[in-house]
């Protein structure tokens, strides 16, 4: 048994190189009282894969046009052999994905991972994380139910804010003036032809950097360890880092398996663009706090529209997000300890909009 | 005076015959009466009849002022349009309004000229309502056609601003029938409007169901009159068909007719009929039976026979319906079981009718299919949730299979690091 | 811990085994317990197409002329009717006034609700009795062998 894993791995060396099996069984996992963020990238990625996976076992049996589409997801709730359980995943795995995607994010950010070199690291994982929202937001209305269907409406019509291209990129979004059938087929297309594209493109760059770069020790535990002159510990990632990875990949699918069988994420009722938007439409959870936001601003600021301020303050936001690396000169100093303040207001910020907009 | 009426309307025939004869015009006719009284702009009883003439159907089909009013609209000159030679008469008497409005309209000949479709018998009609018969013996604060028609604003009744439009015509009744100041005398109730306003039959119309019965559908337009004890149950069975049918052969029919008790009256009620209910059928406090059955006489039994089946459905299908909720909540397809439950329904709808001819068994069989029915949804809906429960199985055992994996893969990695030399991280780049 | 310092050979080999064996049948398990799912989820289900706006109502030699039947149309009932010149018409079987099934009755050539004696035209339009909607109108096309019914677009 031993043996033809043995060859199989000479066969294959012959072939690739000793490139990758060397990279694998050289890289190392630091150990610190900061590691167990270390887990969330991997999770990030497991639950990317079960995206992956359940969303092309959906597509045999969608349907995207609004004649279909809720019939099709009905379809594949009732009719088809777990069915249930595979849309249950996949709703499910969307939402803990972008949870686990933030907080991936924000522990980079507060474990100053983000600092040279890494710099594209946080990058393209910033790009990342916004197109799983693009992915949230697009999935979203691919069941074509009632809280899909007005929930896009709420959300694209933030498009026609945006300076300038508003009008531009709400006629594009949308297929036309209004969301219509046309607006699904677009999102569908979106859904699972441009943003996978993305992903496959960034998630690229982004695994290959975490493999050339390595994983980053946080600046505290780096000067814990200069001072007191003690070596910092190390797991090797094959196979110990792994097999822990994996160990947190089986309980993700545990909890997911339970979410989706004793808390089948519902169906709703079928979109009616006739139908006046029924009371308390409100998007994801994850759109919250950008939702509430713009219901607390005030109708005009000044000169300028309240929503169209709205607008360009997320887009200058995410902006200087996405920049933090530059921006933040002295990740171990003054500034670090800035950004860090910063960051903590944010995160703030995030969690109260989004417990005042539930 | 007989004599004077008669002449009167001799002139009348006349002038408006002379009208008449005129098949409809392309153009507008002449009308020199507008010319004048157009200027009296918001005068009551001068100007506001020839502004609002312009929306009237007589108007739109070519006829003029002289078609009630005599004259001649052709003449410039005020006295000679309006000389009395010419058959003007001013303002028309009420109690002659009858008689000028079916000059035309009771002359099947010339109505055929401009609407085929119109019936031409309002005047013998209306002869026979109680508005004809007390206008005949001088009582003028009765309904004469343009109390409900209007005066200068005629409309179809089709027309949405017509006063005789469905969603109308009880206000344009009401209009006399609820001031009591008018009523005074008439010895009617005049509550009819208030309570019809909260029947189930004003809903149906209000909500858009202009076929929905108004004032007129029970009580006729032009021959008005209450439909009295003997034809209540012909008039409710113009749309009630199955129920009049089976009271017609149910017990009840004979004793009630001795009575003189108004068939679906007695339980209904008339202008404020509300929905109906289980509770209207049996011996509880609500239910009607109870007004002439005692406990221990035959109806008694058969009332509480028919409220328990009747009873009995409703609450089986609610217990089917909630089950496939549950079941459909969750995710389970409950199709099939719908359209049984849908002819569980159909069966109860069916009971319901069936109360009318007062024969327990005749409900009772009705029933009996519709439980049926209704069990076999139940059982649909308990098998869907059967299947919830081995999927909540089948969730257990492969969380076990995961614990397990979770469990090795721990002694793995115990297994496999015990014993290994503590590694210092090294990072080549 | 008396093992602690050797290789992990030295460990016995009952211990060994017992955690291959349990490894490898919780794996095996696990990995069932995804597939089997998956498996057959892709399987198409018995009952075929999807309850969508579309139905076959029936076969093209199945009526006769002036003859009708009902074919379920998702979760509700609907009514093909085969018209005395040739021709069909599909309407909605649900009664607009309490939801009963109506039915095609041949000698009168119209549509009639059993519970209350509500009456259609054959075209659906409702003509006497207590119902106070037409009866929603389908279309039909005939698609090879099969009389395929589709529900209208709205607007």
């Amino acid at each position: 048994m031993t043996s033809a894993l043995e060859q199989l791995r000479v066969w294959l060396e012959e072939r690739f190189g000793h490139g990758l099996g060397d990279a694998i069984r050289k890289k190392q996992v630091p150990r610190h009282r900061h590691s167990l963020w270390y887990y969330l990238g991997g999770m990030t990625l497991f639950l990317f894969l079960i995206q992956v996976v359940t969303g092309i076992l959906l597509l045999l049996y969608y349907r995207p046009s609004p004649g279909e589409a809720f019939e099709s997801v009905q379809f594949i709730m009732t009719k088809v052999q777990f069915g249930w359980l595979i849309r249950g995943l996949h709703a499910w795995a969307a939402n803990l994905l972008i949870l686990v995607a933030m907080l991936h994010m924000f522990s980079a950010f507060f474990l100053k991972a983000y600092r040279k070199p890494r710099e594209l690291t946080w990058i393209t994982g910033c790009l990342l994380f916004f197109i799983f929202l693009g992915f949230g937001f697009s999935g979203y209305l691919l069941p074509w139910n009632e809280l899909a269907f007005f929930a896009t409406k709420v959300g694209t019509e933030m498009m026609a804010a945006v300076p300038f291209i508003g009008e531009w990129l709400l006629t594009v979004f949308r297929g036309g003036e209004e969301v219509t059938g046309a607006t699904l087929t677009r999102f569908f297309g979106f859904h699972v032809a441009v943003f996978p594209a993305l992903t496959t493109l960034v998630l690229g760059i982004h695994l290959f950097l975490v493999q050339q770069l390595g994983m980053s020790v946080p600046p505290s535990v780096e000067r814990a360890h200069r001072q007191s002159g003690q070596p910092l510990r190390a797991h090797p990632f094959f196979p110990g880092f792994l097999l822990r990875d994996l160990i947190g990949w089986y309980i993700a699918l545990g909890i997911l398996a339970a979410l989706a069988a004793l808390d089948p994420w519902e169906l709703g009722v079928k979109a009616d663009p006739f139908v006046p938007t029924p009371a308390g439409i409100k998007p994801e959870w994850y759109f919250l706090f950008l939702f509430q936001t713009l219901k607390v601003i005030p109708a005009r600021l000044l000169w300028i529209e309240g929503e169209q301020l709205a607008v360009m303050l997320f887009g200058v936001v995410a902006l200087l997000w996405v920049l933090v690396p530059f921006l933040d000169r002295n990740p171990e100093g003054r500034s670090g300890r800035v950004f860090t303040a910063v960051g903590a207001v944010a995160v703030a910020y995030i969690i109260g909009m989004t417990v005042w907009a539930w | 005076m007989r004599t004077r009426c008669r002449l009167v309307l001799f002139f009348l025939t006349v002038g408006a015959c002379g009208l008449g004869a005129q098949s409809p015009p392309s153009s507008p006719p002449t009308n020199t009466c507008l010319d004048c009284h157009l200027i009296f702009e918001d005068d009551e009883h001068l100007g506001v009849p020839a502004q609002l003439f312009a929306g009237d159907i007589h108007a739109a089909r070519g006829l003029t002022c002289a078609a009630c009013h005599g004259g001649d609209p052709r003449e410039e000159d005020s006295d000679k349009s309006m000389d009395p030679a010419k058959g003007f008469i001013g303002v028309p008497k009420r109690a002659d309004i009858p008689r000028l409005c079916a000059h035309c309209h009771s002359d099947a000949v010339f109505m055929r000229s401009y609407n085929p479709r119109l019936r031409t018998d309002q005047l013998a009609q209306y002869g026979t309502s109680v508005h004809g018969q007390r206008l005949r013996r001088g009582d003028t604060r009765v309904a004469v056609c343009s109390d409900c028609h209007g005066i200068h604003d005629i409309r179809p009744a089709s027309a949405t601003l017509s006063r005789v439009h469905p969603l109308r015509l009880p206000q344009t009744c009401a209009g006399c029938h609820s001031d009591r100041e008018h009523m005074k005398g008439y010895e009617i109730p005049t509550d009819q409007w208030d309570e019809y306003r909260a029947s189930v039959h004003y809903r149906t119309l209000a909500g858009g169901d202009l076929a929905a019965p108004t004032c007129a559908t029970c009580h006729g337009n032009h021959g008005a009159a209450p439909p009295g004890v003997a034809s209540v149950e012909r008039v409710c069975g113009t749309c009630h068909v199955f129920q009049e049918q089976l009271f017609d052969q149910s017990p009840h029919k004979q004793p009630w007719d001795m009575m003189e008790l108004a068939s679906c009256l007695t339980c209904h009620g008339n202008h404020g009929i509300q929905p109906t209910g289980d509770f209207l059928v049996g011996t509880g406090e609500e239910a009607f039976c109870i007004n002439c059955h005692l406990e221990g006489d035959g109806g008694w039994e058969t009332a509480e026979k028919i409220h328990a089946a009747l009873v009995g459905l409703d609450s089986a299908l609610a217990d089917a319906a909630g089950l496939l909720d549950q079941a459909e909540r969750a995710g389970m397809d409950v199709g099939e079981a719908r359209l049984v439950q849908a002819n569980a329904r159909e069966s109860l709808i069916k009971a319901r009718v069936d109360v009318h001819a007062f024969n327990a068994a005749r409900v009772e069989e009705t029933v009996e299919s519709g439980l049926e029915l209704a069990a076999e949804a139940h059982q649909a809906g308990e098998a869907a949730l059967d299947e919830l429960a081995f999927r909540r199985k089948g969730l257990g055992l492969s969380l076990l299979a995961i614990a397990f994996v979770v469990f090795s893969l721990w002694l793995l990695i115990r297994h496999i690091e015990r014993g290994k030399e503590e590694i210092i991280y090294k990072h080549e780049q | 811990m008396a093992s602690a310092g050797t290789e992990k050979g030295a460990s016995p080999p009952g211990r060994r085994q017992l955690l291959g064996f349990l490894l490898g049948s919780s794996v095996f398990a696990s990995l069932a317990s995804i597939f089997y799912p998956i498996l057959k989820f892709v399987l198409p289900p018995p009952s075929g197409e999807l309850d969508s706006d579309t139905v076959v109502a029936a076969r093209l030699d199945e009526l006769a002329p002036s003859a009708a039947k009902i074919f379920r149309f998702g979760n509700r009932p609907g009514l093909l009717i085969r018209l005395p010149e040739g021709g069909y018409r599909a309407f909605s079987a649900t009664c607009t006034h309490l939801d009963c099934t109506v039915q095609f009755r041949q000698r009168e050539q119209d549509v009639w609700c059993a519970c209350h004696n509500g009456i259609y035209d054959l075209r659906g339009r409702n003509v006497s009795g207590p119902p106070p909607r037409p009866l929603e109108e389908y279309d039909v096309h005939e698609r090879g062998e099969e009389i395929v019914v589709a529900r209208r677009e709205q607007a």
